[in-house]
């Protein structure tokens, strides 16, 4: 049975790791290299890097950085940030990301999706999709949360995956950063709907919200960034926990 | 020296990487006289089945492996080539393993199958020092049938070899330069399978 996942998610600003709270009030953590080294060696499963200086301001990628990750880290990672063309994909592949995840750009694109995904494979193509609960309505959002996108989490998912996307990155904006728990219901639903692995990002705060993201989310794996960053929940002492909890993990 | 073949699969310098952490040297390559000249060669492996089929057949790299004499490692669909026969775009391929690959049926699971999984009842020189049953990252939609060369088995909705041996020939479905420290002992332990098979 393939493993539950469990994903650190480091966001980069000028080469260095930053954590974001609801996307602003950033502090600076420590280099992007080493700390995935770091959490390979505690037993994570994958790392997102994401460059959040370039949907911000609309640079391009941070290749250099890439291939850095790739050298020194031995598990895969995703790398998202200003990816808006087939091109863009395709240098951070050869630099040696193992996957690209694509948001705003794939919302002003969906063509994009197809793209990369016959070029490259569905594999290498995560889609990623914030969006926020509106009256029961999950409204997606694009550049950071920052704006709303005419599309509405489940009809936008289904279209990103019928295009070709591998997965489906979820964050929901209004649990993001609350350390309330994931959005469990909305994911199991998600999970349940679309063919591809669906991973939960926004709310984690303790160890029982990922044994309710894996239990009631239905969720693939699930993305953290500072429970994990700040040292509150160790990765081998979540992991131990949830494989006590019966949650197929990879120990 | 380690030649990684050149036919044009994407993500070889991952590969790369793991090779360099494990103090390995590569250099990648689909010369004739390179290849004939290294002490390994791997067949690496992200792409579609028929396409790298058409390329490895215009570059001669099906007669120059059968020429060689060395351990040849194939990863992932690089695996997949050294089988008779893939569904995936319907073509023959190098048949240097007996199983043909078959798309992954998608019962009670998602495909592709992605992330880690175990590999089950290990046996070989691939698998020295790793324990039964220990977790590999895979990615892929199509696997090798079970067959007399069989080393391990991984189960996603079926049972499918994940690792496959014969003579000087060694495969694994999933990606050892990605599954962590047991991935590197994979290919440490590639590496360290000597010229004995002529």
């Amino acid at each position: 049975m393939v493993r539950k996942r469990i994903i650190p998610c480091l966001d980069v600003l000028g080469g260095k790791t930053v954590k974001g709270v609801n996307f602003v009030n950033l502090t600076e953590m420590g280099d992007p290299v080493d700390m995935g080294r770091f959490y390979a060696e505690q037993g994570a499963d994958e790392l997102v890097y994401l460059d959040i200086s370039a949907s911000y301001e609309g640079r391009g990628s941070f290749r250099n950085l890439v291939s850095r990750i790739a050298k020194g880290v031995n598990i895969p990672f995703t790398v998202g940030g200003g990816i808006s063309s087939a091109d863009d994909a395709s240098a951070l592949l050869d630099a040696g990301a193992d996957k690209v995840s694509v948001n705003t750009s794939a919302l002003e694109n969906p063509a994009l999706i197809d793209k990369i995904a016959s070029k490259f494979g569905s594999q290498f193509i995560v889609v990623a999709v914030d969006a926020v609960e509106k009256d029961g309505f999950w409204q997606v959002m694009k550049k950071g949360g920052r704006f709303y996108a005419d599309r509405e989490l489940f009809e936008w998912s289904e279209e990103a995956c019928s295009r070709g996307a591998g997965e489906i990155l979820f964050t929901s904006v209004g649990h993001d950063g609350t350390r309330a728990g994931f959005a469990c219901s909305t994911l199991s639903l998600l999970s349940t709907m679309l063919p591809v692995p669906v991973i939960a990002s926004g709310g984690a705060g303790t160890m029982s919200h990922f044994a309710h993201v894996f239990y009631e989310g239905k969720a693939d794996a699930a993305l953290a960034a500072s429970v994990f960053h700040s040292g509150e929940i160790p990765v081998p002492e979540l992991k131990r926990w949830l494989a006590g909890q019966g949650i197929s993990v990879r120990l | 020296m380690t030649a990684i073949i050149d036919y044009g699969s994407g993500n070889i310098f991952s590969l790369g990487s793991a090779l360099e952490r494990i103090g390995e040297k590569y250099t990648v390559t689909s010369e004739e006289s390179v290849i004939l000249a290294a002490e390994r060669l791997i067949l690496p492996g992200v792409g579609e089945a028929s396409h790298a089929m058409r390329i490895i057949r215009e570059r001669k790299l099906d007669l120059i492996l059968q020429r060689s004499k060395v351990p040849v490692l194939g990863i992932c669909i690089g695996m997949q080539l050294m089988c008779s026969y893939s569904e995936e775009g319907e073509t023959s391929c190098l048949a240097l393993f007996s199983p043909k690959v078959k798309r992954l049926l998608p019962e009670g699971v998602k495909i592709p199958h992605m992330g880690w999984n175990s590999v089950n009842d290990i046996k070989g020189s691939l698998f020295e020092g790793i324990k039964e049953g220990e977790c590999f990252y895979f990615v892929h939609s199509y696997a090798p049938e079970l067959s007399i060369s069989t080393t391990s088995v991984t189960e996603h909705g079926s049972l499918f070899s994940s690792s496959l041996e014969s003579g000087r020939y060694f495969g694994t479905q999933f990606h050892p330069e990605k599954s962590g420290e047991a991935g590197e002992r994979v290919l440490r332990n590639f590496i360290n399978i000597r010229k004995l098979i002529l």
